[in-house]
């Protein structure tokens, strides 16, 4: 058979329809106008796309209010966080969180059978921490998480471990010196959309504190249109890239969501969300370096890294593909002894809510499985602690 | 104007598409035609409304002058005039005045009794115009996704509608595109090159032709595709990089709506690649 013109073109196309069809996705799309007409600044989405995330991304049911009993430190030992807050709220953010991050294990993940007051399981140790994390979070950075803020479900989702977590990549084994060819880069990179920029993106920006401060090092670009003492490289622009990559995608959004592309830098051009993000980056910062770092020596030693390194936060961990984590529903308000530490402050023993009417909630956590509190809780009304903020 | 003394031989009647000999004339050296009149038409109007959008607009700045779309509110129905209504009629103008343009390419072609070629590479480009302000905004459902009037707007446009894909350059027929561009210029400059060089011989030397041209490929790459087939091979890059760049921009929206560098995902996860040792 004779190669011809015509044939080679029916061939190639035939591959290429091929190719666009397994692979491309199908109209309707769903488009979002983000500035003025004709800009381009918009989101694009495909409806499909949208409502599985939609269905991933439900905030669970919450336990009725119980602010009822004295304080939970009064009558457990060994609470060293949550010791101020009522029992009834005590036990109810217990079985929350049991349900948020240990539903098939339950209590006996993180407490010791018939002695709930040790300390002798890692999980433990690392859940008070966590705690501890979440108030600080819901506390400290409203910057981001502004009224949505955080509970365990944000990032646990039901699961032991969050599911989208970064650990420090192991470079694969190259030469170095004069042949040195491993540059970070051009390789497959999940963190990166699965382009082939930095695949660790992660490292010099959301941990650890660099020499002059992260800013200046995400901020490649010149501000002046002649190259005029800016230093920065093209592969400095490129780890840049690759970490603003990972912003969109962990949020499922694109780069005008926050930027004017015409001058990424020009925050007078810029979507009031770069803000938020602004912040979110600083927070995951400060979220790896006080709490998931120093945790390194209490986690098992199979959930390190390649590395030897602790599990860390990056915006996929709450966001999970969606721009407000569980589509913005404000979870952390159900638990306004988790929002900070002023709540737990406020919650005075004195109070009418802890005044020592019956509590089946406290019961049920000693006697009977943690399943069964939420159903004999009853809901109490807000109690003065409650409105402390 | 001056006619040159061959040219009145090729001046035939008939030929004509649309109208029959009501519009069968020439005005100076320019043939008219049913779709001389149209064009015309759709040029003046377009044009004057552009003038009078830049009239109700900010600025008489000639870089900053902006007709914009109408919101997406307006879904793929008709906007306000001051609202993106001027760019709706401005678009009908565009195409209609591009459609008779192309369509008089035609008229005089078949006076002259040659190919349709240069109406047919004509219609590649605008086929790309129509691709990006007509067919994509159909598929996405609202004109609010075209591009500006604009000579900074649209390019803001292009530099935004590029970031809503993350890494625009990992749009494959952007690839495709790209190196059909950069071929076209590359063929380009051979042919130029090796014309140059034949007929400008050096002085007392005799003007060099096809033999010349074609040997010095044989000699140099083993190979001359002819002096023919350097014509098709330029046409052939040319409309292929504007009919990928078409394809680029229509299948960013309505056919993929996250970054492109994740559509590789298909690529990377190949079952190949088990078998270097990975």
């Amino acid at each position: 058979m004779r190669v011809t013109i015509p044939l080679v073109a029916l061939i190639g196309g035939l591959a290429l329809a091929t190719v666009a069809v397994l692979t491309l996705q199908r109209p309707p799309v769903h488009v979002e106008q983000d500035g003025y007409r004709g800009t381009g600044i918009q989101l694009i989405s495909s409806p499909a796309a949208t409502a599985a995330a939609f269905a991933l991304n439900q905030a669970p049911a919450v336990l009725p209010q119980n602010n009822a009993g004295p304080p939970a430190g009064s009558i457990y030992k060994n609470v060293q966080v949550l010791k101020n807050v009522p029992a009834g709220a005590f036990a109810r953010i217990m079985v929350s969180m049991t349900q948020w991050v240990a539903p098939k294990q339950g209590c006996g993940y993180c407490h010791v059978s018939g002695n709930f007051a040790s300390d002798a399981k890692y999980t433990k140790r690392v859940a008070r921490r966590m705690i501890q994390m979440t108030i600080y979070t819901n506390a400290v950075w409203k910057s981001h998480v502004k009224n949505v803020g955080v509970t365990c479900y944000t990032c646990h989702r039901g699961n032991n471990n969050p599911q989208y977590v970064w650990f420090k990549a192991v470079e694969p084994p190259h030469a170095t010196g004069l042949m040195a060819t491993e540059t970070g880069e051009a390789r497959p990179s999940l963190a990166a959309d699965g382009s082939a920029l930095p695949y660790d993106p992660f490292t010099p920006f959301l941990v650890g504190k660099p020499k002059g401060g992260v800013n200046a090092m995400i901020n490649t670009a010149g501000t002046t249109a002649l190259p005029d003492g800016n230093r920065m490289s093209i592969q400095q622009t490129n780890w840049t890239y690759a970490l603003m990559m990972n912003f969109a995608t962990s949020l499922g959004v694109n780069c005008e969501f926050c930027h004017e592309s015409r001058n990424f830098g020009s925050w007078s051009e810029s979507t009031p969300k770069r803000v938020t993000a602004y912040y979110g980056l600083h927070m995951v910062r400060a979220l790896n370096n006080n709490y998931m770092v120093p945790l390194t020596g209490t986690f098992a030693h199979d959930l390190l890294g390649p590395s030897g390194d602790v599990a860390k936060i990056d915006c996929s961990t709450c966001h999970q593909g969606v721009s407000k984590p569980l589509y913005g529903a404000p979870m952390a308000k159900a638990f306004p002894y988790l929002q900070g530490p002023a709540t737990l402050a406020d919650a005075s023993p004195t109070s009418a809510a802890a005044s020592g009417e019956a509590n089946p909630a406290m019961i049920t956590m000693t006697n009977a499985p943690a399943a069964a509190a939420p159903a004999s809780a009853t809901p109490a009304p807000a109690p003065a602690g409650q409105t402390g903020k | 104007m001056a006619m040159l003394s061959f040219e009145r031989k090729y001046r035939v009647r008939g030929g004509t598409l649309l109208g029959g000999d009501l519009f069968d004339f020439w005005v100076g050296p320019f043939y008219v035609g049913f779709f001389g009149v149209i064009g015309g038409f759709f040029t003046l109007l377009g044009t004057a409304l552009i003038i009078w959008g830049a009239a109700i607009g900010p600025t008489w700045n000639i870089w900053q002058i902006n007709i914009a779309p109408p919101n997406l509110s307006y879904g793929l129905g008709f906007a306000p005039l001051a609202h993106g209504g001027l760019w709706q009629i401005i678009t009908i103008c565009a195409v209609g005045s591009f459609g008779s343009w192309a369509l008089r390419e035609v008229e005089i072609s078949r006076k002259l009794g040659i190919g349709l070629h240069v109406p047919a590479a004509f219609s590649v480009a605008i086929f790309a115009y129509v691709t990006l302000e007509v067919i994509r905004p159909l598929l996405m459902g609202a004109w609010g996704v075209g591009f500006p009037y604009g000579i900074m707007s649209h390019l803001d446009w292009v530099s935004n509608t590029g970031y809503s894909y993350i890494n625009f350059e990992y749009n494959p027929m952007h690839m495709v595109a790209v190196t059909l561009f950069f071929t076209t210029t590359f063929a380009l400059a051979l042919h130029g090159s090796l014309v140059l060089a034949a007929i400008n011989p050096a002085n007392g030397e005799v003007v060099k032709f096809t033999e010349h041209e074609d040997t010095f490929f044989r000699d140099f790459i083993g190979y001359s595709i002819g002096t023919l087939g350097i014509h098709r091979l330029g046409l052939f890059l040319a409309l292929g990089a504007g009919f990928a760049s078409a394809a680029c921009i229509l299948i960013s929206g309505p056919f993929w709506t996250q970054g492109w560098p994740a559509w590789w995902g298909w690529w990377l996860h190949l079952p190949i690649w088990q078998f270097g040792g990975h």
